[in-house]
């Protein structure tokens, strides 16, 4: 589908030419591995290639946040993981860190800190509607009803509800808010590590359940902004049989779509 | 014959005191056993919570009808307790309503306004039965929740109860003598009859004169009785959110819901395994991690145990309750609470000494309901006190994982992956950027 050649830089690639990106977008083991979630990652550079932004990745050097080691209650993985990761990253004297991942985002933002990783870190929705309301990207519009489902470490984690929507909004997007939203939002299932294994014993899988809300809804589309939402939705959606009626986006593909 | 009783009511308020205070005393050595955590930065910034969340109630206004239900009965028993002062004062000096010939006009003025604050207070009791017994409010219900069972659904009947008696003593106590002083009985000076209370005038005026002051009597005692007994009840109820709601405001955590404190235990030993200078952490002195017991969770979640009120709004919104699955919010609160009261009658057995019983906190919730919670806050975010089930949870899978190993296969292949392919799946790391290729 994407015709547009991408020009990815490792920070390392930066560093070699003595020079220093202005973000270093985070892309986090779903963006990088998960099939689904590694269009949402090109789709996001593809932006940020356009916009003009100055970015880096860190490539192989990067490692998973620890994120859910750390909600398992393995403290000591997530440490490890943690003292490595701030390692090379104050190596690149990294400034600010941007992430298409609520988990990585959560975890760089305010749990680095104590252990000795302080960074300015953003969300890509934070961004992508800073970039919009800027003017920066220009897009074409065209007018659809879409849901958006609120992410936990986004949301009620880190009071992030109004960027998610800012972007519909200049998308020129009509928003069907879901029964459960904001600071009510249902959880996909997915954190704590529950993405990671089975199910506990229960009547009915939470991923079934929110996804009921969607349906209920009446939208054909439902925006994310997370990778485990992503997969946690879709797999709802296979699950009710939904899956051909109602597409699930994240909002940097439904940005780089309007993109012109 | 007044003496008499002057001395039985300093009997009935030093004795009550004396009870109240050593409840108190046991709770807070209990809460004393627990691991330090600083939570006194930004004084300022916890006041504003005191104000905005214990006394303005913030929270509860998001359900607008029943906040202002709850906010007619928090209302009416702290400015009613102002009255209190002139009954124990009375009580004490063998007097009759002390302040009246002080405050003039004043007064009636006063009695008139609590009496229709105990009128909000009775209906609004009303109102909170019919949500448990005729509504039935699905996370009231002993039925749907089995931690209500028991204890919990009477306690918070009884406590419905008895602010239903407490406030129809106080209107008895005022008709009775608004009658009495109509009939010019020594001692009853005329304060006239007040607004609730001259409704009950008709029904007790056919009484003699000893009749009722015998009723009258009966109720100011019921009624101060009743309050003393009711304050000791307290400390035994969920109702002691009403001085507990305060100091856990205040003490609320001002970071994301989202955010995990480090362990500093793990932080040196992870340093001396990187190879890191470790002396800005001390060596761990608690060689557990994560928490088995009420003591090894920190003082802040046991404050939040004592303060929670079983409304149940975190199960409410749990996503894990909501799917059937075991894990209710409330039901971790209410365990660590169970809990600290068999550890307060340790205590109090062994001389302020905490014997191991070979129980603990573990052995009232389980791995399973452990393991189902998705960390999505949504319990935190719904509990008007922002008490926090969550970072007991967390604790508690500490210790399921670290110390007892207990995780499911999956998650055991998750942690291998992190640690060998740096990811929680099993890529080759060196595929990392694969993405990147057209």
């Amino acid at each position: 589908m994407s015709e547009v050649v991408l020009n990815i830089r490792t920070m390392a690639d930066y560093l070699a030419k003595g020079e220093m990106p202005e973000y270093l977008f985070w892309v986090g083991c779903a963006g990088s591995f998960d099939d689904r979630q590694k269009k949402v990652t090109r789709a996001f550079c593809e932006i940020l290639q356009k916009a003009e932004i100055s970015y880096a990745i860190l490539g192989t050097e990067e490692s998973c946040t620890g994120d859910p080691a750390r909600r398992t209650g393995n403290e000591f993985l997530f440490q490890m993981q943690a003292m490595s990761n701030i390692e090379v990253l104050n190596m690149y004297q990294v400034k600010k860190i941007v992430t298409a991942c609520p988990h990585c985002f959560n975890t760089l933002k305010n749990e680095y800190p104590s252990l000795g990783g302080t960074y300015e870190v953003i969300h890509h929705t934070e961004l992508l509607a800073q970039l919009l309301k800027e003017g920066k990207i220009e897009i074409s519009e065209e007018r659809e009803e879409i849901a958006f489902h609120d992410s936990c470490y986004l949301g009620r984690g880190n009071g992030i509800y109004e960027a998610p929507r800012e972007i519909i909004a200049e998308l020129q997007k009509d928003l069907k808010e879901l029964k459960s939203c904001r600071t009510k939002g249902l959880c996909c299932g997915a954190g704590g590590a529950q993405v990671f294994k089975e199910p506990e014993p229960g009547a009915v899988d939470i991923q079934v359940k929110r996804t009921e809300e969607i349906i209920e809804s009446g939208v054909k589309k439902v925006a994310i902004a997370c990778p485990f939402c992503m997969v946690m939705i879709q797999d709802g959606l296979n699950k009710t049989g939904h899956d051909k009626d109602i597409q699930v986006v994240d909002l940097a593909e439904l940005v780089q779509k309007a993109m012109k | 014959m007044t003496y008499f009783f002057q001395f039985l009511f300093i009997a009935l308020l030093a004795s009550m005191s004396y009870l109240i205070a050593m409840r108190f005393k046991g709770i807070i050595a209990t809460i004393r056993l627990s691991q330090p955590v600083y939570l006194s930065d930004q004084p300022a910034e916890r006041w504003k919570r005191v104000f905005l969340l214990a006394f303005g109630q913030k929270k509860m206004f998001q359900k607008p009808f029943v906040g202002l239900m709850h906010f007619l009965i928090y209302i009416g028993f702290i400015l009613i307790n102002a009255e209190i002062l002139e009954i124990i004062l009375d009580g004490i000096l063998g007097t009759h309503r002390l302040f009246a010939p002080f405050l003039g006009s004043l007064y009636p003025l006063l009695l008139n306004f609590f009496e229709l604050l105990a009128a909000g207070v009775f209906l609004a009791c009303l109102v909170f039965f019919a949500r448990r017994g005729i509504f039935k409010v699905q996370r009231l219900q002993s039925e749907n929740h089995s931690e209500l069972k028991g204890f919990p659904i009477r306690d918070a009947y009884t406590i419905l109860i008895v602010e239903c008696v407490l406030m129809a003593a106080l209107w008895t106590m005022n008709a009775t003598d608004a009658v009495l002083q109509s009939r010019g009985v020594e001692h009853f000076q005329a304060v006239g009859s007040f607004i609730i209370s001259e409704n009950l005038i008709p029904f007790l005026d056919s009484y003699s004169t000893d009749a009722l002051f015998l009723i009258e009597r009966i109720a100011w005692w019921f009624h101060i009785a009743g309050i003393l007994g009711f304050a000791l009840y307290v400390t035994y109820s969920k109702h002691l959110h009403i001085f507990f709601a305060f100091p856990a405001a205040y003490y609320s955590s001002l970071k994301s819901s989202a955010y995990i404190p480090s362990l500093d235990s793990v932080t040196h030993e992870v340093k001396l395994m990187l190879g890191q200078p470790a002396s800005g952490e001390a060596a761990p002195t608690n060689l557990r991690f994560g928490a088995k017991d009420v003591m090894d969770l920190n003082w802040k979640n046991l404050l939040d145990a004592y303060s929670c009120t079983e409304c149940g709004r975190c199960t409410d919104q749990c996503p894990a309750n909501q799917t059937g699955r075991s894990l209710s919010p409330r039901k971790i609160m209410m365990d660590t609470r169970d809990r600290l009261e068999e550890v307060s009658v340790i205590l109090s057995k062994n001389k302020g000494q905490f014997v191991d019983d070979g129980q603990s906190l573990l052995d009232k919730i389980s791995g399973e309901e452990l393991r189902a919670c998705t960390t999505c806050q949504a319990c935190v975010e719904a509990c008007p006190m922002e008490l926090s089930p969550l970072n007991i949870i967390l604790e508690l899978r500490r210790y399921q994982i670290m110390e007892m190993s207990d995780a499911p296969a999956a998650w055991n292949s998750m942690f291998s992956n992190i640690e060998t392919n740096q990811a929680p799946w099993k890529f080759n790391p060196s595929d990392r950027m694969n993405w990147a290729k057209s």
